[in-house]
């Protein structure tokens, strides 16, 4: 069992406060997913051709003491990169205006364990071992701001419990999926995918469907293409919740075995597991809700 | 008649399910649920021929296992609403999701809206009214009862059917395997019309095909080579 949230806010007075409004969406969820939680937040992009990485330090030996100073005056030293540093907790998004795969190689190269949890220019990525409220709180996810955001309350099934296999996952660049359910073809998605230089960072079935769809569309799929490549090639239960700079998408396996309800209204477009995620949000009880139909593409646009 | 009203944003849902068990017999008070925000289990177990109205959204198995109460959902109901009810009502105002009825002995549960996929799975002798189209799966297995679809049904509707009848009003995307139209008969629109009329739907039992089963999955035949 998993839990899935989204929020898109269509007012734009409402960016300011599309944190404080997710927080208890994610809290909802819970008993759904109390071992681990996460979530990727859409902003507004980066000028010209800057890009950030959201990075984990919490499966380094330094934890959350990282010396996060320490590498943006080792990226300056050893690359000549001017890059800005935001620290919270054992998570920081690195901002620099170089080719990112220059920044990862270096990265892997001399911190192995540190991990990279998304690439892009507007999206922002946190996922960490915890309760909800305990992640919330440690990334201080109510006074985050945006135009939508993809989160996730894990109960591990598939593999172990740990940060890096905890929800969102990313695959290239401002891409992100959470999944409520397990894949069936995981390994044979993997092995059609390795031969494409295709790397995965864990052994989670998640990844292997979110490295499937970002393929697809770095080979020049739309979205709604490579959605329908999904349910051709991924065998499983899923609802699967995605994120783009400019779009939430959602489909559910042709069993829906996994549950999802919307709630739409002229502010918002808000997606939960469970209604009882989505009860507290303002205008609630007029919102239009609905469940979505399986093996159908719901895709809204910020 | 008494009526009490339970606000779920400051009670327990347990103490209300508590009360709910604790009337005596053949209580038949009327009791008002508000704010249940997809609370699961809302007024599951009860016995007495109370009436529940739920005002707002339900989460999984509201009114399931009833007993001889009327439960309404002032909303929609979330996953196994109904789920193996043994008599009484369940009412759901809006929309229901997977497994609605699944496996109930008896009663009625009537859906204003769709429901989800597997409505009426291995039902045993309940009835279930859907005012709207149901999802794929549904009536898999259901042994007893009858179910009425007043919209569309999704795909393999009544698959591997035993003795419950299946009435449908709009189009089925595919049957399940050993279910078939048959031709409505004076029974089938006496009793199609006394379902009707119990729900408060307005439609034309004529306007109904009737489904049951071939019975050609009672026996094993070794000839038809696992294709049904």
């Amino acid at each position: 069992m998993c839990g899935i949230v989204g929020l898109l806010v269509k007012t734009p007075a409402l960016k300011q406060q599309l944190g404080q409004l997710m927080v208890p969406m994610l809290i909802g969820m819970t008993e759904r997913g109390p071992d681990s939680a996460g979530l990727a937040v859409f902003g507004e992009p980066l000028e010209g051709s800057a890009r950030k990485l959201s990075l984990y330090s919490g499966l380094t030996d330094d934890g959350a003491d990282f010396n996060w100073h320490g590498l943006t005056h080792a990226l300056k030293e050893h690359l000549s990169v001017d890059a800005q540093i935001e620290v919270k907790h054992n998570h920081a998004v690195l901002t620099f205006d170089v080719s990112p795969d220059m920044i990862k190689k270096w990265l892997r190269e001399h911190h192995p364990r540190l991990h990279i949890l998304s690439t892009g220019q507007t999206i922002d990525l946190y996922k960490d071992i915890g309760t909800p409220t305990q992640v919330a709180e440690r990334y201080g996810f109510a006074s985050l701001t945006g135009s939508h955001l993809v989160g996730h309350t894990r109960m591990a099934t598939e593999s172990a419990v740990t940060p890096d296999r905890a929800h969102p996952f990313t695959a290239g660049e401002d891409f992100c999926l959470v999944h409520n359910g397990s894949l069936s073809n995981p390994y044979g998605v993997r092995r059609k995918l390795e031969p494409f230089g295709i790397h995965f960072d864990t052994d989670n079935d998640t990844e292997a469907a979110c490295r499937f769809l970002e393929w697809r569309l770095r080979e020049g799929d739309d979205l709604e293409t490579a959605l329908q490549k999904g349910f051709e090639e991924l065998d499983g239960f899923y609802t699967f919740l995605m994120g783009t700079p400019d779009k939430l998408a959602l489909i559910r396996d042709p069993f829906a075995c996994k549950p999802a309800v919307v709630a739409e209204t002229d502010d918002y477009v808000a997606i939960a597991s469970e209604f009882r995620s989505l009860a507290h949000l303002p205008g609630v009880k007029h919102a239009k809700v609905f469940e979505p139909a399986p093996e159908e593409m719901y895709v809204w646009n910020a | 008649m008494e009526r009490i009203t339970f606000d779920l944003a400051s009670t327990p849902l347990r103490e209300v399910n508590g009360y709910l068990h604790r009337l005596p017999g053949g209580d038949q008070s009327h009791v008002d649920v508000k704010n249940p925000d997809g609370a699961h289990n809302i007024a599951v177990g009860l016995d007495q021929p109370v009436t529940v109205e739920i005002h707002g959204h339900a989460g999984y198995y509201a009114g399931g296992m009833n007993k001889q109460a009327s439960v309404i959902v002032h909303g929609s109901a979330g996953t196994g609403v109904a789920e193996n009810m043994m008599s009484g009502k369940v009412h759901v105002k809006g929309f229901a999701s997977n497994g609605a009825g699944a496996t109930a002995h008896g009663g009625l549960l009537v859906i204003d809206g769709d429901a989800g996929l597997r409505c009426g799975i291995s039902l045993k002798g309940g009835d279930i009214v859907v005012g709207g189209s149901v999802g794929s799966f549904s009536a898999f297995m259901a042994q007893a009862g009858r179910m009425v679809i007043c919209g569309d049904a999704g795909d393999a509707l009544g698959d591997s059917l035993y003795e419950a009848v299946i009435y449908l009003r709009g189009e089925a995307k595919s049957l399940g395997a050993d279910a078939r139209f048959e031709p409505m008969t004076d029974a089938d629109l006496k009793t199609l019309g006394d379902l009707l009329a119990a729900s408060g739907m307005d439609h034309d039992p004529k306007s109904f095909k009737r489904i049951a089963s071939s019975r050609s999955l009672y026996h094993w035949n070794a000839d038809a080579n696992q294709e049904y």
